[in-house]
């Protein structure tokens, strides 16, 4: 039906031209400065409530559970009661294994930065290769798959005998423990370079360098940032149960000690400093993804 | 049209092998385009019109045949023979200068200076108007404007073959109206030759000197070439009730509609 085709084609001719219409600039109005200030804390106010609100109720259910005598775990109260000079004093230093909650932590961070940073550029140059070979990912890819699913501590043992040394096996444990996720989303991320830019990459003729530099790694960077921070989560999972294991300063290690010798107080705050800085660490690579990919990377 | 022969297809064809089956997308394409030619592709989807173009751009290798600019075999993809890209195909991490900066670097490292590239840069974003829009990022910007980053892009390689692949597809009614415009004045100014695929009869008469008809698919060919007798700077007003735009219109939507209509299958 040939007429029927014709039909639902009306002729774009008739359209005229789009005229040049006049702009008129109208004077952008901006509230006054109380109105606005009044604005943000409302939003403010609307964002920060809930989670206090929720934070309180949950303390209070913990003191009432844990004030009944006979209670094993101290109440919220004398936690903070136990710990109130560990806790306004971070940075005291008596030698050994005594130190200020900071030193802990400094430590077991260090730890983290040598073992994520290996792992971190070991990660993104075996990930662009598994993600541009077809053969490097039909080898490689069956290995990888297999030794992610490895429990870090399970590799301490190994790292152990290996370097003969506490630090750099905590070190390689982490290393081990965060490299699996960078890998595998920095090869999807190669892989999945849409066809359009290598059909631009081709027309203009770059080179495999200036492809590399140009667009593999651009392209990239948000599946890259993907990794680190699935990386840098677990590897403060691992840095805490590796240092329970090889003693010596830090977090994990301060836990451990303190259930030796029955602080449980110390355990607890301990907790919250962790919790804090891993979830600090996440937001960091977060951020730092959302900068680099000029807000392409999900924060 | 009395102009030398600039590109040419010479017993053009293509098969995609699939397994052991084999599909002859096109057969036999023969077309002669001279130098500052405007020529549109015209055919139902799947005639293998975008095949001819990525074998024109050195993307797809022609199975059989061989496509010659200025006497040479076209073999790779190459700045000579720019694709203005239907989905614009930007870099979503550069800027609009940025995206056309990269092609300008690339393609005149050697010939010009840096602040003469930058010049080369402005100039291009603006003949399509964009020059105000420099810094922005392709997510903060309209279709229609990206395509002109697009098509500034392709022009600051100096090529010398526009290939268009449905460069308005994409887009609103008003906004192609507008860069249709855009493209004619430029050609107008520049002089380029262009092929361009398109799907749009009002289009392909609008902006062509000559209107290639292809057959359908599979083992699509070229059925049928029309001269679009149209006098140029054309006024899309004017041409409304032009008695030649009407006849080639009528000519094209007969080629297309009665004698090549879509088969039902893929309707």
């Amino acid at each position: 039906m040939p007429s029927a085709v014709k039909a639902v084609k009306p002729p774009v001719d008739s359209d005229a031209p789009p005229a040049p219409a006049a702009v008129l600039a109208l004077p952008l109005k901006r509230p006054p400065l109380a109105e606005r200030l009044a604005l943000i804390i409302s939003e403010a106010a609307r964002r920060a409530v809930p989670p206090v609100v929720m934070l309180a109720v949950l303390i209070a259910l913990w003191e009432l559970l844990c004030s009944q005598a006979g209670s094993r775990l101290p109440p919220p109260s004398k936690v903070l009661a136990d710990t109130w000079d560990f806790i306004v004093d971070p940075f005291y230093d008596n030698g050994g294994i005594d130190k200020g909650a900071f030193w802990h932590i400094a430590n077991s961070l260090g730890r983290v930065a040598i073992g994520f940073a290996l792992a971190a550029v070991a990660g993104i140059a075996l990930g662009v290769l598994v993600g541009q070979s077809t053969w490097a990912m039909r080898g490689l890819d069956p290995i990888f798959q297999v030794l992610r699913t490895i429990p870090p501590l399970a590799w301490l043992p190994l790292s152990l005998a290996g370097f003969r040394d506490a630090q750099p096996s905590a070190i390689f444990v982490i290393f081990i423990t965060s490299i699996w996720p960078v890998i595998i989303n920095t090869s999807v991320g190669v892989r999945n370079i849409p066809q359009d830019y290598r059909n631009v990459a081709a027309v203009i003729r770059l080179s495999w360098y200036e492809f590399f530099w140009k667009i593999t790694l651009p392209a990239t960077v948000p599946y890259i940032f993907t990794g680190l921070r699935i990386g840098v989560g677990l590897s403060w999972l691992a840095i805490v149960a590796a240092e329970m294991l090889i003693g010596g300063v830090g977090i994990g290690f301060f836990i451990w000690d303190a259930w030796n010798s029955s602080r449980i107080s110390d355990i607890i705050v301990a907790l919250v400093y962790i919790g804090l800085v891993g979830f600090l660490l996440d937001r960091l690579i977060a951020a730092l993804g959302h900068v680099i990919s000029h807000g392409t990377s999900a924060s | 049209m009395n102009r030398s022969t600039y590109l040419s297809f010479e017993q053009v064809g293509m098969s995609f092998r699939r397994g052991a089956r084999v599909t002859e997308v096109l057969r036999d394409v023969d077309l002669k385009i001279g130098e500052g030619e405007f020529v549109s592709i015209i055919g139902h989807s799947g005639c293998g019109k975008s095949t001819l173009l990525n074998i024109v751009g050195g993307l797809l290798k022609s199975t059989t045949g061989e496509v010659f600019l200025e006497g040479r075999v076209v073999d790779e993809p190459g700045p000579d023979r720019a694709i203005v890209f239907q989905n614009h195909s930007l870099l979503p991490w550069l800027t609009v200068y940025g995206n056309v900066r990269i092609a300008v670097d690339k393609v005149f490292r050697r010939t010009k200076s840096a602040a003469a590239r930058h010049d080369w840069v402005m100039h291009k974003l603006e003949l399509v108007q964009m020059a105000q829009h420099r810094d922005k990022r392709p997510h903060e910007i309209s279709g229609g404007m990206k395509q002109r980053v697009g098509i500034a892009r392709a022009l600051a390689m100096q090529p010398k073959v526009l290939l268009m692949d449905e460069p308005f597809g994409a887009l609103d009614a008003l906004t192609r109206a507008h860069l249709q415009d855009s493209v004619m004045d430029i050609h107008a100014r520049l002089g380029n030759t262009v092929m361009m695929i398109t799907h749009d009869v009002d289009e392909a008469v609008l902006l062509s000197d000559r209107i290639v008809m292809m057959t359908n698919g599979p083992s699509a060919t070229i059925g049928e070439v029309l001269t679009v007798g149209l006098p140029r700077p054309r006024r899309r007003l004017e041409l409304a009730t032009d008695v030649e735009y009407t006849r080639c219109r009528a000519a094209v939507i007969e080629f297309l509609y009665a004698r090549h209509k879509m088969p039902a299958r893929a309707a």
